[in-house]
């Protein structure tokens, strides 16, 4: 019963969340382009679709998603599970576990993400096959759990965030430069990309719990900040992945080359 | 009636892939890591089963109604050769599909929450509800000026690291300026906006109007306005914090 109301509520906010792009694109339509809407029903009827997947994910998330974070979290920092019981002040590195849960997460849903396979397709079709679509989804793979693998030993040991970020971001910017033209918008995207719905939740969840468990964190300065890694690294890896790749087919040609003249002699 | 339930069905695969890998890999941590019951298993598995209801239902729903319309609307701007309402457009597109994006909104409750915690605003609802609604709404600003300038970018033809090298500038200098408390939150705010409702709608834009402008090629201009809305609402979030 208790669900039910709670539902209710939440139907009622996601209403009022889904109100503002409703308006404008009806406004758009009629006022602007002076049309009337094609396939009016079906519009209305996406819309209500929409509203209560909305409202039934946000409940969701609060049962389930923020939860597991969180108990994850507590129960890998948990001193008697990292040590057996035993006593003493904890290092680091005896976080291990959180880290491979971190990478495990990062890889294990970025691998599956359907909007990653999508761009990866697109990239692989317009760059005439050169940048291979399995490659670009372990590339971006590889680059969320190390990003987010990377973010749980920094909110363990305290380091400022931006110590972190900054440095990434003047790496980044140096690697655009050496990148194949291409790939680089892709590569800026694909940051923003593979943080889907389903792993922001629980992601930062984790982050938080992680920073109210481990001892003297803030989850306020701490707890934030594992999803500006997991935007951050997949630009890097991509861009390196591409540059891999470019390298390599440079070599191949220049050994066909080699090969051609050989024979030719 | 079939048809509906074969969409529906397809939507509901895709939402179980998502969640699929979180659960085995959760699963495994669970049963030969930790060795630790799960507290509340059952409360768990029913938000779990929301959560995909509520995933299949959204993107069936986002299918069938907003991303037709926003396709058809995104290209007639594209071909209808009015800046400024083309301007206009890319801003209110920005704007509307971030307030709703269901990562923000879950983001920004848990901000408000940790924030009313931290003695940054008073403990009560009404000041964590003010306080998730002015990071949204600070958050849809940003992206829809993001997507404004994302668009000048690709009718201009303006390289896009330059742009974005400028942007990364601006982070560094807010980070010196805002409080330590909104820095976590601010750059994490980059990276959350920018999922379900607004990358597809968004990219429908950009390769639309890349491919309607002559000279311009989808793939190196279509690209990349994702990338300046997940950039701008770090700046702004600091700003917020600064304000606040």
């Amino acid at each position: 019963m208790e669900t039910l109301s709670q539902l209710f509520t939440i139907l009622l906010a996601t209403i009022k969340d889904v109100l503002p792009i409703m308006a404008i694109i009806f406004g758009f339509q009629l006022l602007v382009i002076r049309r009337p809407v094609p396939n009016l029903k079906r519009v209305l009827f996406g819309f209500v679709y929409v509203v209560i997947g909305l409202a039934l994910f946000l409940l969701g998330l609060d049962k389930a998603l923020f939860p597991i974070g969180r108990l994850m979290a507590q129960q890998l920092t948990d001193p008697s599970f990292i040590r057996g019981g035993a006593g003493g002040a904890l290092h680091w590195g005896d976080y291990y576990w959180v880290y491979i849960f971190a990478f495990a997460i990062g890889a294990s849903t970025t691998i599956a993400e359907p909007s990653l396979i999508a761009v990866a397709l697109k990239a692989n079709e317009v760059s005439g096959g050169a940048i291979g679509v399995l490659g670009l989804r372990l590339a971006v793979a590889f680059g969320v759990a190390i990003g987010i693998s990377l973010g749980t030993w920094r909110i363990i040991t305290g380091y400022p965030l931006h110590w972190f970020i900054i440095p990434g971001y003047i790496f980044v910017v140096i690697q655009t430069f050496f990148a194949p033209k291409l790939i680089v918008p892709l590569a800026y995207d694909s940051g923003g990309v593979t943080t889907s719905t389903v792993t922001v939740p629980l992601v930062a969840a984790l982050g938080l719990g992680l920073a109210s468990t481990v001892p003297g964190r803030s989850p306020l300065i701490d707890g934030f900040g594992l999803i500006a890694f997991a935007s951050l690294f997949p630009m890097m890896t991509v861009m390196g992945y591409a540059q891999i790749t470019e390298m390599l087919a440079a070599r191949d040609k220049r050994r066909r080359e080699c090969d051609d003249k050989l024979n030719e002699e | 009636m079939s048809n509906f339930f074969i969409a529906l069905g397809r939507s509901m695969i895709g939402s179980l892939r998502d969640l699929l890998p979180i659960v085995l890999v959760i699963a495994f941590f669970q049963i030969v890591v930790l060795h630790q019951p799960v507290p509340d298993l059952v409360g768990l598995l029913t938000g779990l089963l929301c959560v995909v209801a509520g995933l299949t239902f959204f993107v069936y729903g986002l299918e069938m109604g907003l991303f037709p319309i926003g396709e058809v609307l995104a290209n007639a701007f594209a071909r209808k050769g009015s800046l400024l309402w083309l301007l206009v457009f890319a801003f209110c597109l920005g704007f509307g599909t971030t307030v709703a994006e269901p990562a923000l909104i879950a983001v920004a409750a848990e901000a408000a929450a940790v924030a009313a915690q931290g003695g940054m605003i008073e403990a009560s609802d009404a000041a964590q509800k003010s306080y998730a609604a002015g990071l949204r709404y600070t958050v849809a600003f940003a992206v829809g000026l993001a997507i404004v300038v994302g668009v000048i970018r690709i009718l201009k033809g303006w390289p896009i690291h330059y742009m974005i090298a400028i942007g990364y500038l601006l982070v560094v200098i807010m980070t010196g300026l805002a409080p330590r408390e909104i820095i976590g939150i601010a750059y994490d705010s980059g990276g959350v906006t920018t999922s379900t409702i607004t990358v597809p709608l968004v990219t429908a834009l950009g390769v639309g109007l890349a491919s309607s402008i002559e000279g311009r090629n989808p793939m190196i201009d279509g690209f990349g306005l994702v990338a300046f809305a997940s950039l701008t609402p770090m700046i702004f979030v600091m700003a917020y914090g600064m304000v606040i």
